[in-house]
């Protein structure tokens, strides 16, 4: 087991470098700079810079520099562990990014949670009263619910909020707690407002994860040990929850493996549509600016998120079910 | 689901005196003389005889229709998804009006209700409406004026048109009975440029739907060959392969994706915009089938028809296209149909934070991005309409490719 997790914790640095060098090809490719775009932008609000200006930014950028040289740079500051400046907001990227990831991991965790607090129970009910009237309509919640993208489950929500009840529902924070530092005071208002993000974001998670559940539950519930367990007389209640449930929970282990990676990019759209300040509308702007360390940052430590998340799984795997250990060592 | 029961229902079954079968099973016709009791066990016997039979005969492809029409629901998704495809080949059919017409003056009007009744006959229509500012908000008002009637009628004639850009025409589904009224149906209402929402929805459908098609047709190619290879070849291919399969998926999708479509030049033409988000969707759409087409070559390698065929001398080439695929090719068409609302949804996502498809292209998404402000959508809530035919597609596709899946392997029980 410890070999196992030892094999994949050296095997992180190799895919980060990996990662790093695709991520750095990707900002780079736009054509034009941050400058040019800057220069653009100046131009169409009716000022200018002149050559020198240029230049001199040119230099303290190092977008004078030839690529390899200046993907080289970038790998220096992150060895360092800096993630450099960024260009639009003249502030290292380290801190704009800081304040946002943990809000980004939170709301990960709390969808997360949400998911499998739901679906369990649903999917137990489901496959217990199959083909009740509720299983169909679990069923048909479960299919909307893997069809309906969820930005648009967030526009719905914000929109029926708006015009019915007249309330804003967008943000993480009230206004007088936005720019505050953090408090317990700070802490219960994001409680007040994380609710609904968590939802929208693992509506789509937990309609899929019922219907494995379900499915993985409906297999046991047909094994001889059921007519056994019924014949010693246990109780109904007692013979699903000892041996069939915990033996359908086991394969859910291995979805985390995409799960996680899923909630952590998957907040990215609804956090644009909702505005929430995780790190999903900073790499948007980044982009869109061309803003390129800042936004090869936030897409390494997505890369980052992702393998972290497949590395708990697989461990977690490897932790519920011995025949995988076994195998692995 | 037990696929022996299926012949129950087959039409063919009611006339068990069909004179083909009854050659086919070798089985003499009941004499008309018999006994009631003895005749009725006798055709009992030799329904079953049929049954039997006709399971055993039946080609691969017949098995796996005959389970997948046994799941309605999966049944009628099929057809909803014909009728998508249809829309996809001839959306001008199915518009109004020309969906890049813009009259701002036509600015955020109400879906029009229809009624059906006229004068006591049936006889479609939709209530003009009249805009007037409000003084004080500027903001335009849109009344229903019931007094003028624009009637319309199915297969009315519209603006001109080429089906498939080849066949003129300008025979439209629904359209004002009078052409004078063409510009006064806005049966999905109008967004903030005036351009009616029904006819931009038809055009929307062809491109997301295509997009979708399309990238998943090119995954399919690139899973084939490069999950092929790693199957049937094995080592260093396979072992690079794999990685490679490892490598992209454990890349986190959507930044990477954001990153891609951002990093496409603003001057590109729509048609290379829309060319280059099928290649970025299929970069890691072939990932999953290549998995799935490498379990099943690995599998198959070892069975004996392939050891039959090989012995028989023929050609790699040979062995995999005509006697591995087609095993597998059920499999795959369930696949690639639950892949391609998960391309429909990603590109309706890119398109509507800005990054996918760009005006003048028309998709979901694009559309879509009319409403991304919670302000205007208080105002024209029927801009979220787009969403509703996104939501329905990717329903239909989900339910038809579950449909597929389960009929995939009809020996299975």
């Amino acid at each position: 087991m410890v070999r196992y997790i030892l094999q994949r914790l050296l095997l992180i640095p190799v895919l980060l470098v990996l990662f790093s060098i695709m991520v750095f090809a990707l900002v780079q490719a736009p054509p034009g700079d941050y400058l040019t775009t800057y220069i653009a932008t100046l131009s169409a609000s009716g000022s200018s810079m002149d050559q020198a200006q240029v230049d001199a930014l040119e230099k303290q950028f190092g977008l004078d520099q030839p690529v390899h040289v200046q993907y080289w740079r970038w790998m220096q500051s992150l060895a360092r562990g800096e993630l450099g400046l960024s260009l639009e907001y003249q502030r290292p990227n380290s801190e704009l990014i800081g304040e946002r990831l943990g809000l980004t991991i939170a709301l990960a965790l709390a969808a997360f949670v949400f998911t499998w607090v739901v679906a369990i129970p649903i999917g137990i009910y489901s496959a217990t009263h199959r083909n009740s009237i509720l299983d169909y309509l679990i069923t048909v919640i479960n299919y909307t619910g893997v069809a309906i993208p969820n930005f648009m489950l967030a526009l719905i929500l914000m929109w029926l909020a708006y015009a019915y009840f007249d309330v804003s529902i967008t943000g993480l924070f009230s206004r007088e707690f936005e720019q505050a530092p953090w408090s317990f005071a700070k802490f219960i208002d994001l409680l007040k407002h994380i609710w609904l993000p968590m939802i929208v974001i693992g509506v789509a998670g937990t309609a899929r994860l019922t219907r494995v559940m379900r499915a993985n539950l409906i297999d046991e519930l047909n094994k001889p040990y059921m007519v056994s367990g019924r014949a010693r007389g246990l109780s109904e209640w007692q013979l699903v929850m000892k041996y069939p449930v915990r033996l359908a929970i086991n394969p859910l282990a291995s979805t985390i493996g995409w799960y996680l990676p899923e909630l952590f990019s998957g907040s990215l759209i609804v956090a644009t549509v909702m505005n929430l300040q995780n790190i999903g509308p900073l790499l948007l702007r980044s982009l869109t600016n061309q803003d390129m360390y800042l936004a090869g940052s936030i897409l390494l430590i997505y890369c980052a998120l992702a393998i972290v998340g497949t590395l708990i799984s697989d461990i977690l795997l490897a932790w519920v079910d011995p025949r995988i250990r076994m195998e692995k060592s | 689901m037990d696929s022996r029961e299926e012949p129950n229902e087959l039409p063919i079954l009611e006339n068990p005196d069909h004179p083909d079968l009854a050659e086919v099973d070798g089985v003499v016709p009941v004499p008309p003389t018999l006994p009631v009791e003895s005749a009725s066990a006798t055709e009992e016997l030799l329904v079953a005889n049929q049954e039997e039979e006709r399971i055993s005969i039946a080609s691969n492809w017949t098995l796996v229709w005959w389970r997948f029409r046994k799941n309605k629901l999966a049944v009628l998704s099929g057809l909803i998804l014909i009728f998508l495809v249809i829309i996809v080949l001839v959306p001008e059919f199915f518009a109004t009006m020309d969906p890049e017409d813009t009259d701002a003056r036509l600015a955020f009007i109400p879906i029009q209700s229809v009624h059906w009744i006229d004068e006591g006959r049936l006889k479609p229509w939709v209530p003009g409406v009249v805009g007037k500012r409000d003084p004080v908000t500027l903001k335009m008002i849109w009344t229903v004026d019931e007094s003028e009637k624009v009637y319309i009628k199915l297969f009315a004639e519209g603006y001109s048109y080429k089906i498939l850009g080849l066949i003129d025409s300008n025979l439209h589904l629904i359209g004002a009975a009078d052409p004078e009224q063409a510009g006064k149906v806005f049966l999905l209402g109008t967004d903030r440029l005036g351009r009616d929402q029904w006819s931009r929805l038809a055009y929307a459908t062809r491109i997301s739907m295509t997009i979708g098609m399309i990238s998943v047709g090119v995954s399919i190619v690139l899973g084939l060959i490069l999950g092929g290879i790693s199957g049937y070849f094995g080592g260093w291919p396979d072992m690079v392969i794999q990685r490679l399969i490892e490598l992209l998926q454990s890349l986190p999708t959507i930044p990477i994706w954001l990153a891609l479509t951002a990093a496409l030049p603003r001057t590109w033409s729509p048609e290379k915009v829309f060319f280059a988000i099928t290649i970025i969707l299929a970069l890691r759409g072939w990932t999953t089938l290549a998995r799935e087409v490498r379990g099943r070559f690995l599998s198959l390698r070892e069975e004996d028809f392939v050891l039959a065929a090989e012995l028989a001398g023929c050609s790699q080439a040979r062995i995999i296209l005509v006697h591995m695929i087609p095993t597998f090719t059920s499999h795959i068409i369930a696949t690639s149909t639950l892949a391609i609302p998960v391309m429909i949804v990603t590109e309706t996502s890119l398109s509507f934070l800005g990054l996918g498809l760009r005006p003048p292209a028309i998709s979901w998404g694009v559309m879509l991005q009319e409403a991304q402000n919670i302000q205007t959508l208080a105002l024209a809530p029927w801009l979220l309409l787009p969403g509703v035919v996104v939501i329905v597609a990717v329903l239909v596709f989900n339910l038809v490719g579950d449909g597929l899946r389960d009929a995939a392997d009809p020996y299975s029980n």
